[in-house]
């Protein structure tokens, strides 16, 4: 966050050009709003008061209003940003904010987009299915890096900025980001004994991600989706697919 | 003619998807029935997902002296021992399966070096009780609940709110709501109901509660004929953000007092000194709000009106390993690094203690066929609850909730309303539209929270209770009035007309029991009666609707078994 930027927009502004996409499926366009401006505002308190003052039907998704449930997820300027989390005083108050839905889905009325497709790759996902005659033990050590994959709060930002989602609309084949990372969640769970590498190759299409980590950069709970959850599993659908040695290996010791 | 609608059928209707919902969806599943679950949000948003410090359970895996008779022995002493005892009991016992359960469906939670689930110490517990993951427990939660529902094949009707509930004669035998997308109607038809909706923050100011907590289910089941129990007892969380202006009242979670942090006033002192000595900054929540209220009214409280609370004294790697989302808060949304000086925090609307009541076994209402569990239900924390005895609270009562609204449904015949009820409700609805002039519902909103947060707040008398009291009724005709703009497609405006109304039925409700409650228990303090009284201890509230008028009534605190009495007062 730009504390320059954010001290020059205290000194300037006491108010703020907010620009707000207005519309349906069918088109729309920005309107603009003046909000007054308050210390540690963020675009979400802007919203609000766009809500409470001018457009009582603004239509904008939220919950929490604490980066905890991912529901307010926009485009601030151009860039897919929690709105809630979003600082006033981190935009340039010089010109106006402009605040749009997240174009890889579909728009149902101004900010709020369609994102019920998510919910549809999630149920292709085989559940967590513990190996039989488990202990329950694991060691912090073993769960640490699965836990970093459990902070997701499904904003599905990564999912927007994804180009094969956002660029090629490739839903059909491809599971996207977020559904890698709860992939790699289950497939790096210490006790978990199912595999999900035919999945990922056939019908998540783990294989159009070429890395570009757009998913990383806009990831609000600093999860290292490419390094950490879409590398590994890429190795592992390699191993799986590719490598017939490793595979009897793992057939006889394990991997998890 | 009613407005055109839609019909779903189910044996069980959850209305709720937070940890309550989703448990009780997922029990009566098991159990062979056809589940809906209907919520306001997408599902895995509901107000669990915010639930950061743990699940209280007696698994002795830190402290092995713990056991269920200890933990019960906590929770009634917390609750000032208006709580159902035997809600109490069933709790303090299932908690531990109920958290192994989760593990088996894939939770992880932090380890002991022995490889178990790790647990902390909370405010009010005797031992290191909270199962948790770093400080996003109730996320943990909800995903795994979320994904076991999935897979078990319940079908979520999500963004989609319910505005009544239907009945053939005396049992509840479905609903009526919308679409929140496209402002369709929906009616469902079910033999059993469960309300898991959680609570009401929405109506004070200061709240650490999102915007779905506007007592729903309170006032549906109200409105259905149910009673209400202990709606005096609202909790303030003693640590909410107070600074900057936007995110007052974002919670602060007890975690940090738990792991070592310490609350001090703007002169340096450790004020818990002289509110608690014993158990100073764990003590329970009800003293913590007050005593933090008390120094910044005296003139001790810091820069923006709140305490200090302090937790830099520790390593700055243990600190953002153990309170993740408290160090990101903090530093993005104020500046303030935890790892290197004090947060400033104050009392925040946090939990209502109060709500339907039900059956300690199988959380049936009043109302045949309809079920409450959750925060929406009343009667396991008497007058103030834990910290981590709401998520256990969840999973314990969600489960029993679920699993006698399948049985009640395997054995129930199928109701019918009659279409009168359905017309009721959808003309409710598009009345706000068709106002040629009328108030915002957003200025009504406003205008409660200011109410309930000076007149209904932390502390009370009947001055205020009554003002209080006069302000909600001219807010409950000037919310019959309020006009909405624009369609009916995603308009949030006219959610909250609607939302509105229930709002404004359970605050009538807080303020009255508050009013007739003159003692100071819990979290219910009065200036005009500071002490607790041994006959009000003997006593609940219970609201109900005669007409269209609220009716207030007494009821005896259940008493419990000689050896749980004996339990209850041993050292």
């Amino acid at each position: 966050m730009s504390r320059d930027a954010g001290q020059g927009a205290r000194d300037m502004a006491k108010e703020a050009v907010l620009r707000v996409f207005r519309g349906t499926a069918d088109g729309g366009k920005l309107a603009e709003y003046r909000v007054p401006i308050a210390p540690g505002m963020v675009v979400l308190d802007a919203l609000h008061h766009i809500q409470g003052y001018f457009a009582p039907d603004l239509a904008v998704r939220w919950n929490c209003k604490a980066g905890k449930c991912g529901s307010c997820s926009a485009e601030v300027n151009g860039r897919p940003r929690l709105t809630c989390k979003t600082r006033m005083d981190s935009l340039p108050l010089d010109r106006p904010v402009i605040v749009t839905p997240m174009k890889a889905f579909p728009v149902i009325r101004d900010l709020v987009t369609d994102v019920s497709w998510n919910y549809e790759v999630n149920r292709k996902i085989p559940p967590f299915s513990p190996r039989p005659g488990t202990d329950w033990k694991m060691s912090q050590a073993d769960i640490d890096r699965v836990q970093e994959f459990r902070k997701c709060i499904e904003c599905f930002l990564c999912q927007n900025v994804c180009h094969v989602l956002r660029d090629h609309g490739k839903k059909a084949e491809f599971g996207g980001p977020r559904f890698f990372v709860r992939v790699a969640a289950l497939e790096m769970h210490p006790l978990d004994g199912v595999s999900r590498t035919k999945l990922l190759k056939e019908e998540l299409g783990l294989g159009y991600c070429n890395i570009t980590k757009c998913c990383t950069e806009v990831c609000p709970e600093d999860i290292h989706i490419t390094d950490n959850a879409i590398i590994p599993l890429k190795e592992r659908v390699v191993d799986d697919f590719y490598d017939p040695v490793a595979k009897l290996f793992r057939k006889v010791f394990g991997r998890k | 003619m009613s407005h055109p609608y839609e019909i779903h059928e189910h044996d069980v209707l959850v209305v709720g998807a937070g940890g309550a919902g989703l448990r009780a969806a997922i029990e009566a599943l098991t159990r062979g029935a056809s589940v809906g679950v209907v919520c306001k949000s997408l599902l895995g948003k509901a107000h669990t997902v915010m639930a950061e410090g743990g699940i209280a359970a007696a698994m002795a895996n830190v402290d092995p002296a713990d056991d269920w008779r200890t933990h019960f022995r906590d929770t009634m002493r917390g609750g000032k021992y208006l709580n159902n005892w035997r809600m109490a009991q069933i709790h303090a016992q299932e908690a531990p399966d109920r958290v192994r359960e989760l593990e088996q469906w894939g939770a992880l939670f932090d380890r002991t070096a022995d490889g178990d689930i790790l647990q902390r110490a909370f405010g009010g517990h005797t031992f290191k009780r909270l199962c948790h993951v770093g400080d996003r427990t109730g996320l943990e939660m909800i995903r795994t609940l979320q994904d076991r529902g999935v897979q078990m094949g319940f079908h979520v009707y999500m963004e989609c709110a319910v505005t009544r509930l239907l009945k053939d004669g005396g049992r509840v035998c479905g609903a009526v709501g919308y679409w929140r997308e496209q402002g369709r109607f929906v009616v469902f038809r079910a033999k059993s109901v469960v309300l898991a909706t959680g609570g009401i923050g929405k109506a004070w100011k200061i709240t650490s509660n999102s915007w779905e907590y506007t007592g729903d289910g309170m006032s549906l089941a109200y409105d259905a004929g149910a009673e209400l129990l202990d709606m005096e007892f609202v909790q303030f969380h003693p640590t909410g953000m107070v600074w900057p202006p936007g995110v007052q009242g974002l919670l602060v979670t007890e975690a940090v007092r738990g792991e070592g942090g310490v609350l001090r006033n703007r002169l340096g002192e450790r004020f818990m000194e002289r509110y608690d000595p014993e158990k100073l900054d764990l003590s329970t929540r009800d003293v913590v709000a007050r005593a933090i209220y008390t120094e910044v009214r005296e003139g001790r409280g810091t820069e923006h009106g709140g305490a200090y609370l302090d937790i830099s004294q520790k390593p700055a790697d243990y600190v953002k390993r153990k309170l993740p989302s408290m160090y990101h808060q903090f530093l993005e949304l104020a500046d303030v690094d935890i790892t290197k000086g004090p947060m400033e925090v104050g009392p925040t609307c946090h939990y209502m203690m109060g709500g339907v009541r039900v059956d300690a076994e199988t959380a049936e209402t009043t109302v045949p066929g309809l079920y409450a569990a959750g925060e929406v239900a009343a009667g396991l924390h008497g007058s103030n609850r834990l910290g981590g005895n709401s998520l256990s609270d969840l999973l314990v009562f969600g489960r029993r909730a679920g699993l006698a609204a399948a049985e009640h449904a395997d054995r129930a015949p199928a109701g019918s309303p009659d279409e009168t009820q359905i017309e009721e409700a959808t003309r409710e609805m598009l009345a706000f539209f068709e106002r040629p002039e009328g108030d915002s519902p957003y200025a009504v909103h406003r205008d409660l929270t200011e109410t309930m947060q000076s007149l209904v707040g932390i502390f009370r008398d009947e001055e205020d209770l009554e003002r209080g009291l006069t302000k909600i009724r001219e807010l409950q005709e000037r919310a019959g009035r309020v006009r909405v703009e624009g369609s009916r497609l995603f308009n949030p405006g006219w959610h909250l007309a609607r939302d509105l109304k229930a709002m404004l039925t359970v605050s009538e409700a807080v303020a009255r029991s508050a009013l007739a409650r003159k003692e100071s228990r819990g979290a219910h303090s009065r200036t005009d009666f500071p002490k607790s009284d041994p006959e009000w201890g003997r006593k609940n509230l219970v609201v109900s609707r005669r007409g269209n008028a609220m009716e207030l009534a007494e009821r005896p605190v259940p008493e419990p078994p000689p050896e749980l009495k004996a339990l209850m007062e041993s050292q």
